[in-house]
């Protein structure tokens, strides 16, 4: 990811920041005055119980929802209900899905391929030789030419990941990316993304993979009913939690 | 001893009750007591009915060049009315000595939708839609005529098999895509174009095609200044072209439906403009899960088109009733209807079993 890196070296401000977020559905307070800081090269691991509004706010950073209060900036340019604006900061924000949401009419490669020349109007060589190279990387280069449906779920999500990675994006956002795996495949995704974390990528995870967070995590953010309850380096956030509602939270999910 | 006897079958093949003649017709004939009965009595109405219908149809009927009166004799089928009327059940009051002309349109016309269809041959791409251009313009030049020494024919002599087939084919190639566009206006986040869309669907589909087709023809010269007149036929295919527009923006918004939520979000994650992630991405499937329903309408505008009787134009159902409307012929109009319905039902069962093929030919790879 050296890549990324570089470009993204001149702008020295965040890579993302949320200030006094704000979303409600209907009259339901979804998120409650979110203020997130992300630093370049950072990692972001989002945790807390269901319902608590993780997907949300991790799906406003690329407006598959929209926030209606507060600002939200990503790589230094605001997210407005500008569509030009949307457009530029989706093709930098790779996004991975708990149900992979691969297209399941075109083949592997083709999935990896569309981003690259549609969005970004790279030669189709060019974009196949970038869509084998990170096939490589998630060790499934065999897979190329076969439709979503014949993989395993493990697979699917390996390919979902090259395929958010081919778009070269400078933030990469995990929703859950392993709750729908058999247990026996979850190694196989983790395993790819502890290596795109040591590679310096940006990312922000939802995960409840603890082991995962504390191996790659440099924060851990602790949400419950709509707030960030506890933000904290790993280290001290199992250790010595603050909050009462994260030691109830990681007392659960620790246990088993 | 028959215990070990039955230990020592050979379990390779499936038990002789199963295969066969004999395992056919029990499995399918005779699997239960009312399959039984359901059967038998098919074969009941198959012996009462059949041998009548080929005596008929073919044994006792009167083919080739001869006249009515050995028809009236005859205790058969009257073939010989279709053998004698047949050029004007296909192509109408179309000029006698010219019938060439929409023979030879109909087969170019005919050529392009079948190339059309044959896989092999969309590797071609845009020389497709060049051939179609091509096409079409010498389909025109030959109906229409007034160029190149040929007589011009007006377009209220078209008629019979040429007349529905346009009729039918330009129907279904500009509804189609109008079709779309309104199933994906009726969806859209713009309260204006989704209440336009779904006040035009709501409004088309609430009246039958033969009052659109006669609003079409008697109100709408109407509304229009004086001196300027839309020719009958175009009006007829304006009007079937609006109207299988409201009916497949449904089935498409049905299909539109059935996409998960999660094909919409990847798309726009990837940054893919709406109308990239429309045309990439969920069209593509929808347009698949709708193919059963979207031929459907296809044939069922098919037959539709001959409802533009009621304006005058004589496509080939109206042909063939006015060809028995021949005081000589007047008894045949059951070989008339029967002649008409065998051609209607050629296309019709082409277009359902092109479907078939089409919806398991996009299914290849992926299974689910
Ligand atoms: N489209 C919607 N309309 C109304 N309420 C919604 C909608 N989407 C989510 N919610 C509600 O918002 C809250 C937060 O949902 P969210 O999906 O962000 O939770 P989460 O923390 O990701 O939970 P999980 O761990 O189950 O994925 C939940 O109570 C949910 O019911
Ligand atoms: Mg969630």
């Amino acid at each position: 990811m050296a890549n990324a890196q570089e470009a993204a070296a001149p702008n020295l401000g965040p890579a993302v920041e949320l200030r006094h977020l704000h979303k409600w559905y209907g009259e339901f307070h979804v998120l409650k005055d979110i203020n997130l800081t992300v630093r370049h090269g950072e990692r972001v691991v989002v945790c807390g119980p269901s319902g608590s509004g993780k997907s949300t706010m991790i799906r406003c950073i690329n407006r598959l929802e929209e926030h209606q209060r507060g600002h939200l900036f990503v790589d230094g340019l605001e997210l407005t209900n500008d569509l030009k604006q949307i457009e530029a900061i989706r093709k930098e924000v790779g996004m991975v899905f708990q149900h992979f949401n691969l297209f399941p009419h075109m083949t592997v490669l083709e999935n990896l391929i569309l981003g690259p020349t549609w969005v970004r109007k790279v030669p189709r060589g060019e974009a196949i030789e970038t869509a084998m190279m990170y096939l490589e990387r998630v060790k499934i280069p065999e897979q190329a030419q076969k439709y979503p449906g014949q993989l395993s779920g493990g697979q699917q999500q390996r390919v979902a990941i090259a395929r958010s990675l081919c778009m070269k994006p400078k933030i990469m956002l995990f929703d859950e990316p392993t709750s729908a795996l058999d247990p026996e495949m979850i190694k196989e995704v983790l395993d790819v993304m502890v290596e795109l974390a040591e590679e310096g990528m940006t990312m922000v995870c939802v995960t409840h993979e603890m082991g995962f967070a504390r191996t790659v995590g440099d924060t851990m953010v602790f949400m419950d009913e709509g707030e960030i309850v506890e933000m904290e380096a790993p280290e001290e956030f199992f250790s010595n939690p603050k909050n009462e509602r994260t030691k109830l939270f990681l007392s659960q999910i620790l246990s088993h | 001893m028959t215990d070990t006897t039955e230990k020592h079958e050979d379990w390779s093949r499936p038990p002789a009750t199963e295969v066969g003649i004999i395992g056919w017709l029990r499995k399918n004939l005779f699997s239960n007591w009312f399959n039984s009965i359901l059967s038998l009595l098919a074969i009941y109405l198959i012996i009462t009915t059949v041998p009548g219908m080929v005596e008929w149809a073919l044994i006792n009927s009167v083919w080739g060049d001869k006249s009515p009166e050995i028809c009236r004799e005859a205790k058969g089928a009257c073939w010989a009315f279709i053998y004698e009327k047949h050029r004007f059940i296909f192509f109408g009051v179309y000029p006698y000595e010219q019938h060439w002309r929409p023979l030879v349109a109909m087969i170019i016309f005919l050529t392009l939708i079948f190339g059309s269809c044959v896989k092999p041959l969309w590797k071609l791409g845009w020389w497709i839609a060049v051939a179609w251009a091509v096409g079409l313009v010498m389909v025109g030049i030959l109906m229409w005529g007034g160029v190149f020494g040929l007589k011009y024919v007006d377009q209220n002599q078209w008629g019979g098999l040429p007349l529905t087939l346009f009729l039918a084919t330009f129907g279904t190639v500009f509804a189609f895509p109008l079709g779309i566009l309104l199933a994906l206006g009726r969806r859209s986040r713009m309260p204006a174009i989704r209440s336009l869309s779904v006040a035009y669907i709501e409004l088309i589909r609430g009246v039958p095609l033969i009052s659109i087709l006669f609003m079409a023809s008697v109100m709408f010269p109407l509304f229009l200044p004086a001196g300027i007149s839309i020719d009958t036929l175009l009006r007829a295919q304006v009007g079937i072209i609006l109207f299988g527009a409201a009916y497949g923006a449904e089935i498409i918004r049905a299909g539109l439906q059935a996409i998960p939520r999660g094909q919409y979000e990847a798309a726009d994650a990837m940054g893919l403009s709406y109308w990239q992630s429309m045309r990439k991405i969920i069209l593509p499937q929808a347009l698949r899960i709708t193919i059963p329903p979207m031929v459907n309408g296809f044939i069922g505008g098919f037959k539709d088109t001959s409802l533009v009787v009621i304006i005058g134009l004589f496509d080939l159902l109206m042909t063939s009733r006015v060809a028995f409307q021949d005081i000589n012929w007047r008894p045949f109009f059951v070989e008339g209807y029967l002649f008409c319905a065998a051609i209607y039902f050629c296309f019709c069962f082409f277009m359902s079993r092109y479907s078939q093929w089409l919806e398991k030919d996009l299914a290849k790879g992926q299974n689910h």
